[in-house]
This record gives C-alpha cells, structure tokens and sequence, in this order.
C-alpha cells in the first residue's frame, strides 16, 4: 500500500521539476560533455544540413537559406558527362583490390612472422616493416618521383637502360598506373595491417597446435587448419568494414602520388578528387556538393548495409 | 607446481613445434628482403638530398653520388624563413590538438563510461551518427570558411577533428575496463564530485589509452597536408607537409604544361624552385622527427590497435 502512495507521488512530478532535478544531479557529467559537443556540432553536425547546397545555386552574398532553389540542376552535369561513372568506377575498384591485396598479405605476412623464433630480430624487422605507414602522402608522393620520374634520372628508368627495358616518363604511361596504386598502398599499409592479425595469431591456444601435431599436421597444414579458421571472424570483419569506406578516395594517394596529372584521370581520377578540384580548381560549390552529396548518401547506404552483414556473423563486433 | 609444470610442457612444445632452422633461415631472409623494401626507398630521398648537382647531372638519382654535400640542408637553415616558419606552425598545431584532444575526448569518453547517467544514450547516439554519416568536403569547406571564417587561421589547423568518434569508443572501452566502478561509488561517498573522480582518478589510470590516442592524434596531426591546402594561403601559417606538397605541385604544373615551361615567364619560374636536393632536404626533415620518434612508441600503437578490435 504504501510503496503505491510513494508511486504515485513521484508519477505526480512535472517535467520541469523533473528537469529542474536531474540538472541537480547531473550537470557536472553535462558540462563535461559541453566541450565535445559543441565541436561535432560545429564541424561535424553543421556541414550535414550544408548538404542542401546540392540542390542550390549557391552564392556567398546569398549563403545557406537565401541561395536559390534548383532541384536537381547540379547532378546533371555530373550524370550527362561520363564523370560520374568513371569516378564511381574507379573508385569502387581500386578499393576492392585496395582491400584484397592489403587483407591477404597482411594475413600471410602475420602467419609467417609468427613463426620467426628469434625474437629480437622479428622485433627489429616488424618495426621496419610497419614504418611506412607513418610516413604521410606527401612525402611517399615524392619517394615515388625518385623512381619515375621520366628522362634519366628516374631510377627505374636506370633500371631500364641498364637491362635494355623501355625508358618513358611513368607519369604519362597509363597502363601502368592501376598496379602502381595497388603496390604503393601495399607498401604503405600491409605491415601496419598485419598487427592486428599477429596479436589475434599469439591468442590462439596452443593446445589446438598440440592436438594438430599429435595427428601428425605439418607446418603448411597447421596454419590451413588452425591458424585461418580462427582468424576467419576477424578477417570477415575487417573485410565488411571496409565496405563502408567503397566510396572514399584514399586522396593523398590518388591526388599527390600522380602528381594530379589530367593525362592520367581516366585511370586515377576518384571521387575525391574530382570533388576537390570542383571546388578549388574552378569552384562550382553546386557541382562539388552534388558529387559529395551523392558519395555521402551512398556511404550511408553501404555503411548501414555492411553493419547489418557484421551483426549476422558476429553481433558483438556489429558498430550499432 | 601443476601450473608450472603446464608452462613447461607448453615451452618445449613451442620447441618441438618450431619450423626447422633451414626455414627459419629462409623466412628471416625473406622478412629482412621485406623490410629493405621498405627502408630502400626512404634512403634514395636522403641520398639525393645529399648529392652535389654534378652528381645529379651524371648519374641521375642514385644511392652512390659521386660526391655528397650539405649545402642543400645548409640554405634551407640559412635562407630558409619559410621552413623555420612551418617548422613552427607544425609543432605549434600538433601540440595544441592532441593537448586539447586528449582533454575533449577523455571528458566525453568519462561521460560514456558511467553506467546510471541517463543522458549516456544520447550522447552515444550523438557520436555513433558521426561515423555513419558525413555532410562531406564541400559543405565542411562551406562553413568554415563563409560561417566560421576560419579560412588562413591557426584554428583552422587545430579545431577539425578534434573528436574523433572512434577514437572516444577506443577510450570509454579502456576507462570501462581499468577503472571499476565501485571506485566511481567510493569517490562518490567520500564526497568526491564527477569533476574530481574524472581528474584525480580516471586520468591518471587510463594513462595507456591516453598515450595510445595521443599518438595516432600526433601522428596524423604532423603528417596533415591536406588542411593546409585547402585552408591556408597565408606562408606564415602553412604547415611543412602542406609546403612540401605545393612546391612539388608547382614545378609538376610547369612540367606539365609544357608551352608554358618554355616561355621566358616559365624559364625564370622553374629556375627560382628549390633544387631536387632542396626538395628532398625538406622532406628529410619534416619526416625525420616522426620517423625517430616511433620506434620508441611502437609498443603504444601496437597496444592501441588490439584495445581498438576490442568492441565496447
């Protein structure tokens, strides 16, 4: 009865009395909270709603709500030229090889490394081997130009004249651009990529190798049968994250490392940095924001898409 | 005992279980093949920043100059304003971010940790919307400039980014797990406000997931060019990875557009660039200190990627 009555009375309270109490009780952790609020409101909320100006033509004088209306206007360049295909294209298929390439050497690369037995060196070597990812794209653009760049000096063009290969200026020779982009980001990121899998390879128990051995597995046979069906969840996850990411340009490779050169964009140009150049070479915010407009929204798609795939294999790695 | 004698029989498993030394051999030579690849071409740059012009002329690039010579180096340091002025808005702005980073991501990280806050789903939610959706480029470049007016300034350098929305999970996840939550209920008794139990208790013991975050803000800060290239015309304020980016660009858009290089106009242009030694001095040295640094912090990173699988 009188659990009832004290019910009954909290059910009494108003809204702003139950505001007025919970700002009591919790402005601190709020306040705590202000700062990084206020900054993914500013850079990070604020630029979704700047969506609109896709479908405006924007002028400063006239800024976000006294530009003019024009429904669809800005997409149509983009669809009626070949851009839009050749930058989707471009840039799905270089991620998907981005991510196979990257995916299975950093695999293999890790089930080797384990197997290396004299420590201090595997340290030595993994910390060589890890270093080019934290060198920026910049500064890998111009390592690359000390390899092709045309003329005599370029060092593969040595290489060329010293085997009697053909010498060229590589940043013209489109052919061999896609395997190049490939190799550079290989280069880049299988070490780092492998980390992940060598912390996951030293967790597996070591009783499943025991139990392999006692039947008499080889080496090759341990890792088909031990070593990759363990790594299996983790690998399928990484793999489905990246989907989310099939739209986004790696910039800095695709802009720095072909020193944007316009007779390579058939093979190079992504979406990324057609939008750049929308906005910086010859500003057209209207055109810049449509293709932005059109790589978020399908970013969206595919990140909630490959979410969904992550909860049905394993729901404690899903995002949300 | 028994555990003892279970991590012996382990240990001379691990022994008889190991590849035989031949392969052994074959795969340390083929890691140390691996690892010159990726050395290699890092010492081409710093061999050519090292070589004289007559080297150049004769032999092209190469790790055997003829003959070596600082100079590139010495006028950078001489005439260099430039690259003493980036060098200074580098570390100014790196500093600055992963300072304010750290602090802006930690609060909210202890936001998310407490377990009975009723506002904790709302801010979950607030975070999670930023990894799943982005305005993009063009509107982000819209607002800071024509809204913010953020174009040409240090802020401009520092404030993008500082929160970064994986990086608050990777932080709540490691203050869930070093910090139990009956400290948070003892604090609380002792009369200890949420300000106190955040700065006195939670900071202190997440120091590794601090440093994990504080290097991967640090790293990405220094190498970010491409801020700078959108933001910053202002030389005084333009970072060095941004300034290594333009001069290459500007000597490829001569190159490439080849009447122009043969105008007088181009002539003198080309002939004002900084060398290739130059060049590749600059690139030394804006890559120098990161590349020192991390062999020291490799532990962190390693640790921070494994707390990052780790799904909270």
């Amino acid at each position: 009865m009188s659990t009832t009555r004290t019910y009954a009375v909290r059910r009494k309270r108003s809204v702003p009395e139950r505001i007025a109490l919970h700002i009591r009780k919790y402005w601190r952790l709020h306040l705590l909270a202000l700062p990084a609020v206020i900054l993914l409101l500013l850079f990070n909320y604020a630029p979704m709603f700047g969506v609109m100006l896709a479908f405006q033509d924007f002028t400063v004088d006239g800024g976000f709500f006294g530009s003019k209306f024009v429904g669809f206007k800005n997409f149509e360049f983009m669809f009626e030229t070949n851009d839009a295909w050749r930058i989707t294209r471009n840039t799905v298929l270089y991620n998907i090889a981005f991510i196979g390439v990257n995916v299975s050497l950093s695999v293999l690369l890790a089930i080797l490394f384990n197997e290396l037995y004299i420590r201090k060196l595997a340290k030595t070597l993994q910390t060589l081997i890890i270093m080019p990812n934290f060198l920026s794209l910049a500064v890998v653009a111009i390592i690359a130009y000390g390899f092709l760049k045309g003329g005599p000096d370029g060092l593969i063009n040595q290489l060329m004249k010293a085997t009697g290969g053909q010498q060229r200026d590589w940043y013209l020779y489109k052919p061999i651009w896609p395997f190049l982009l490939v190799f550079i980001n290989a280069w880049r990121g299988v070490g780092y990529g492998s980390i992940v899998y060598v912390a996951s390879i030293s967790g597996i128990s070591q009783e499943y190798y025991e139990a392999a051995v006692l039947d008499g597995a080889s080496k090759v046979q341990q890792a088909r049968y031990v070593t990759l069906p363990h790594l299996k969840k983790i690998i399928v996850i990484m793999l489905i994250l990246n989907i989310g990411s099939l739209l986004r340009g790696d910039f800095g490779l695709f802009y720095n490392v072909t020193q944007n050169n316009g007779r390579l964009y058939e093979v190079t140009d992504v979406i990324d940095t057609y939008i750049f150049r929308a906005l910086k070479t010859n500003p057209n915010t209207g055109m810049s924001a449509a293709a932005s407009f059109y790589q978020s929204m399908a970013g969206l798609v595919l990140v909630i898409a490959a979410n969904l795939l992550v909860r049905k294999i394993d729901e404690e790695s899903s995002l949300f | 005992m028994a555990k003892n004698k279970n991590e012996a029989v382990s240990n001379s498993f691990a022994q008889i279980n190991r590849v035989k030394p031949l392969t052994n051999a074959l795969l340390s030579a083929l890691f140390i093949l691996i690892a010159l690849g990726t050395v290699l071409p890092v010492l081409l740059v710093v061999m050519i920043s090292i070589s004289t012009s007559e080297s150049l002329a004769y032999r092209g690039f190469s790790y055997f100059p003829m003959s070596f010579t600082f100079t590139a180096y010495a006028s950078l340091f001489r005439t260099g304003s430039q690259l003493v002025d980036s060098y200074i808005i580098t570390i100014a702005s790196t500093a600055v971010s992963t300072v304010l980073s750290l602090l802006v991501m930690s609060s909210l990280a202890f936001v998310l940790a407490q377990q009975r806050f009723p506002g904790k789903k709302f801010y979950s939610i607030m975070l999670l919307i930023t990894m799943l959706f982005s305005g993009g480029m063009v509107p982000a470049y819209i607002i800071n400039v024509n809204v913010l007016h953020l174009y040409d300034t240090f802020f401009i350098l520092v404030l993008p980014g500082l929160v970064n929305a994986f990086n608050v999970i990777v932080l709540r996840t490691f203050i869930n797990g070093t910090v139990p939550i009956e400290m948070f209920d003892a604090a609380a008794i002792d009369g200890a406000n949420e300000f106190r139990v955040y700065w006195s208790i939670v900071l202190p013991l997440s120091k590794a997931g601090l440093a994990t975050i504080a290097l991967f803000v640090l790293v990405g800060k220094w190498n970010d060019w491409f801020t700078g290239m959108l933001y910053i015309d202002n030389p005084k304020l333009v970072p060095v990875q941004t300034m290594l980016t333009r001069i290459q660009q500007k000597i490829d858009f001569i190159k490439n557009n080849s009447d122009m290089a043969s105008t007088p106009d181009g002539q003198r242009m080309l002939m004002s660039m900084p060398t290739e030694q130059t060049r590749m001095a600059i690139l030394v040295l804006s890559t120098l200190p990161i590349i020192f640094a991390y062999p020291f912090f490799q532990r962190y990173f390693i640790q921070g990627l494994t707390i990052g699988s780790v799904k909270g």
